[in-house]
């Protein structure tokens, strides 16, 4: 180990502002090789962040086909197997290969270490191992694209998936199964990091609540996706040996199958939105200059969600034919999850009283995540409420309510914390009014493609409708409008980041003027092993002052 | 050119239960979310940055509003909680003087037969402010029996019974959609549910055939040859049925089982599964022999011999 070197708070922020380094993490080596062998965490982000990308814009398009299939009642654009297996893939490929990597592989890789003071995650060819392991999954989704696709749904309800569909059942399985590997290895990894590594003086209570978040995660990630991965198992045995397991003809039983796949597919939503939650603890930190009010409230908010998280499931089979006492305590548990989601959502709010506010790129999409999260969260009671689920399970309610928290929540918080790191990962700044904009464009057709859906389902639309009742014309066309700009304010980050990363100035170690190792005591880019010194810290994570200024 | 429903239709007692429901859930949620989001803003304004400004950031801690601000979700949660409880548990027994209708959800069709033995595909006629049950199951993967009139579902599977029950309150006619996903045709696989004056009903009933489902399994008994072994009295060689529906009944090998549908079909599928103490299983597996409808038949036959009722 290395000497000591203290991070003092003071009142003449910044401490220091290191320039660019001359070697860093992206020009220390310019081969392939070093690339793709590369065990340097910051390095595996990066491989992910590009790689996810990928199948962010793959998973997109799939579902700007579909909605234009949407515009009008009648089947007439797609073919209806088509028309199901993009609404499968569009599935298969969000949750799989963007939602549930997005922020754990991508900022959970490239901040933890940095966060806790460390060279390295705890197991760097592990973490290497990982991403190899996601695109063998995903090698395999490209497959079954080729080969001809996949119609049974994300969800692979028995029995039409294992003895119904004539799709790539079997291929669908193994990619479940070898991709799950991915997340519970990065998982382990991160928690045993969380462990071990921290630098001297950093206690659990000194740490970000982005590392809270993640450790959250990583229990669910362990303890959770082994279920989906022996769930995927027996349908794939059941597909191709004939045991009876899930299929009544064959002696097995559906409901089971139901039961097994929720009780990891469940907490994989909060798995999903954890460390979103965490990336909005960071941001309004920062951008209001202020300890993050409540700190213990939301650390362990987001431990009582992981747990509580766990027994919920049932919440999905309430029309299954569960029974009706099962259903009610289901519904209890489901109440009691809602309250650590609102118990943060006011305390990022009360960060603000008396703060030092600057409303920057990241700071919108913190906002636009409150008001979506709230609507996403707050229609999750509608849905968990069991007399009111009845008429709204499987309808478009429920695609909204969970658009809203997917892509309302995380994928709005993912759009915070990569305009927040970027600096930092890049050592570029981007054009802040471009990105402002994208803000404010992403929320206006976010809003507009999917609070339709609400009413669609409301009154009565079924999900996976290939076509419609003429009734729910309006709210369909409405929805499909939305999408479109949507998806311009979508890509206009593609152009104003990559703009930057050729063009941009050098945005210093610390252009927001933020708290935290990664700021203070990093350069940006970091250099190939983080820190010259290993960091001790002395204060607290949000020791913020008011009067750390912004250069951007 | 285009509706706009923003209202869906009320056509059941359930449905003018759970709307109330629904509309106070949907002003809590949006007051809530906005709420939060103006205060947020405000605040953000409020205590902007400003040039010349020089505020040194407070840490606030309260022990007395978290536990405020945690304790009030819990309270609200709950409430919300047993609303819908309350409304679902009144609802989820149908009561006892039902029309009991069968259904056979497959890909992608529903098939219905009344009480009577009229048979229907796609449609389902109904009387106004007569408590309807239906009586449903699936040929094949899991479906989902949706009125949106009504403000209920319930899925249909393979190999087991599920009921749904309602009472329509309003004349019309109301789209019927299967809401689970079942495959490619999965969006055509619905129809209409006609609600008509309890005169209207009889009269339409009266144009079907007089075989009722009883009667028709008890010709499936009799053809099949079940009543050599299974006829009225107890014989040697097979139980009884009279008065065996809803009854426990006693297992070799220990324990008891209550005769229910899923049961019933079991016995007569794989007869081998569950048999009954004193008797040999004699019995020949029906599982290739018999589709869902026959079994349905079987069912209402064994039922008309009388015992208790069985949800």
């Amino acid at each position: 180990m290395s000497t000591e070197h203290l991070v003092e708070p003071s009142a003449d922020f910044p401490v220091r502002d290191y320039g660019p380094p001359r070697v860093h993490y992206l020009n220390w080596r310019h081969t392939i090789a070093s690339w793709l062998l590369s065990r340097d965490h910051k390095r595996i982000g990066i491989m992910y962040l590009v790689s996810i990308s990928i199948f962010f814009v793959v998973g997109s398009l799939f579902a700007a086909i579909f909605r234009l299939e949407l515009l009008t009642p009648e089947g007439d654009f797609l073919q209806a197997d088509t028309y199901n297996k993009f609404f499968t893939l569009h599935g298969v490929v969000m949750i799989f290969f963007f939602l549930i990597p997005s922020i754990p592989a991508v900022l959970g890789n490239f901040l933890i270490p940095l966060m806790i003071g460390a060279k390295d995650v705890a197991f760097p060819k592990l973490n290497l191992a990982s991403w190899y392991i996601f695109m063998v999954g995903g090698t395999i989704g490209v497959a079954i694209i080729l080969l001809g696709g996949l119609d049974t749904g994300w969800t692979f309800y028995t029995p039409l998936s294992s003895s119904y569909a004539n799709t790539h059942v079997f291929l669908a399985a193994m990619l479940v199964f070898i991709t799950g590997f991915s997340s519970i290895l990065t998982g382990l990894n991160f928690l045993v990091t969380i462990h071990k590594m921290r630098a001297p003086g950093l206690t659990w209570f000194r740490l970000p609540l982005f590392i809270w978040a993640h450790y959250a995660t990583s229990v669910i990630q362990v303890l959770g996706t082994p279920v989906l991965a022996i769930t995927v198992f027996l349908v794939g045995i059941e597909r191709i040996w004939g045991v009876g397991i899930f299929d009544p003809a064959l002696g097995g039983d559906p409901i089971l199958f139901q039961h097994m796949f929720w009780f990891y597919s469940h907490p994989a939503v909060y798995i999903m939105i954890l460390p979103g939650m965490g990336v909005i603890s960071e941001v309004i930190a920062c951008f209001s200059r202020n300890r993050v009010f409540g700190y213990e409230f939301i650390a362990f908010s987001s431990v009582a969600i992981a747990i509580i998280g766990f027994l919920v499931w049932g919440h999905h089979m309430y029309v299954s034919g569960q029974s009706m006492y099962a259903n009610l305590v289901f519904s209890l548990l489901t109440m009691l999850v809602a309250v650590p989601s609102a118990i943060k959502i006011f305390n990022w709010t009360a960060t603000l009283y008396k703060g030092n506010v600057i409303w920057e790129t990241p700071m919108l999409y913190a906002v636009g995540f409150i008001g979506l999260f709230g609507i996403g969260g707050g229609t999750g009671l509608f849905l968990g409420t069991t007399g009111l689920d009845v008429p709204l399970h499987d309808t478009y309610f429920v695609v909204a309510h969970f658009h809203y928290v997917m892509v309302g929540g995380m994928v709005m918080a993912y759009l915070a914390g990569i305009h927040f790191w970027w600096p930092k990962i890049t050592g570029k700044m981007y054009a802040q009014t471009p990105a402002k904009i994208s803000a404010i464009v992403v929320f206006v057709g976010f809003n507009f493609t999917f609070f339709p859906q609400f009413l669609a389902g409301w009154n009565g639309m079924p999900r996976r409708y290939h076509s419609y009742n003429a009734d729910f014309q309006i709210w369909n066309v409405l929805s499909t409008a939305g999408a479109t700009v949507l998806g311009i304010g979508f890509l206009m980050p593609a152009f104003y980041l990559g703009w930057s990363l050729f063009f941009g100035k050098d945005a210093g170690s610390n252009p927001w003027g933020a708290r935290g190792l990664e700021w203070e005591a990093c350069t940006s880019p970091p250099i190939p092993h983080n820190f010259e010194e290993i960091p001790v810290v002395t204060q607290e994570a949000y020791a913020y002052t008011g009067e750390e200024t912004v250069s951007v | 050119m285009w509706n706009f429903p923003l209202l869906p239709e009320q056509a059941s007692a359930y449905a003018a239960k759970v709307d109330p429901l629904f509309y106070a859930l949907a002003v809590f949620v949006l007051t809530f979310t906005m709420g939060v989001t103006t205060v947020f803003i405000v605040l953000g304004v409020r205590y902007r940055k400003r040039r010349g400004v020089h505020r040194k950031s407070v840490h606030v801690e309260n022990m007395l509003i978290e536990l405020v601000w945690s304790a009030i979700p819990v309270v609200i949660a709950i409430a919300i909680f047993a609303w819908g409880a309350v409304l679902y548990y009144d609802h989820g027994k149908a009561p006892g003087d039902t029309i009991d209708i069968n259904v056979i959800g497959k890909q992608w069709m529903w098939k219905i037969q009344h009480p009577n033995g009229l048979r229907e595909v796609n449609e389902l006629h109904v009387p106004k402010g007569r408590p309807v049950k239906l009586i449903m199951t699936s040929q094949d993967v899991i479906h989902s029996f949706y009125v949106p009139a009504f403000r209920k579902k319930q899925d249909v599977l393979p190999a087991r019974y599920t009921s749904l029950w309602f009472e329509a309150t309003k004349v019309g006619e109301y789209p019927l959609f299967c809401a689970e996903y079942c495959g490619t045709e999965h969006s055509l696989m619905g129809g209409t549910v006609y609600v008509m004056e309890p005169s209207d009903y009889e009269e339409w009933l009266g144009g079907g055939p007089a075989l009722t489902p009883a009667a028709e399994g008890e010709a499936i008994f009799q053809k099949m040859g079940c009543a050599t072994c299974h006829d009225a009295g107890d014989s040697s060689r097979g139980p009884s049925l009279n008065g065996l529906y809803g009854k426990d009944v006693k297992l070799r090998g220990g324990g008891t089982i209550p005769a229910n549908d899923e049961y019933l079909r079991r016995s007569i599928m794989e007869p081998t599964a569950d048999v009954v103490v004193g008797y040999t299983p004699l019995m020949p597996a029906f599982k290739t022999q018999f589709n869902e409808d026959d079994i349905l038949s079987l069912l209402a036959y064994i039922k008309s011999l009388g015992g208790g009722t069985q949800e």
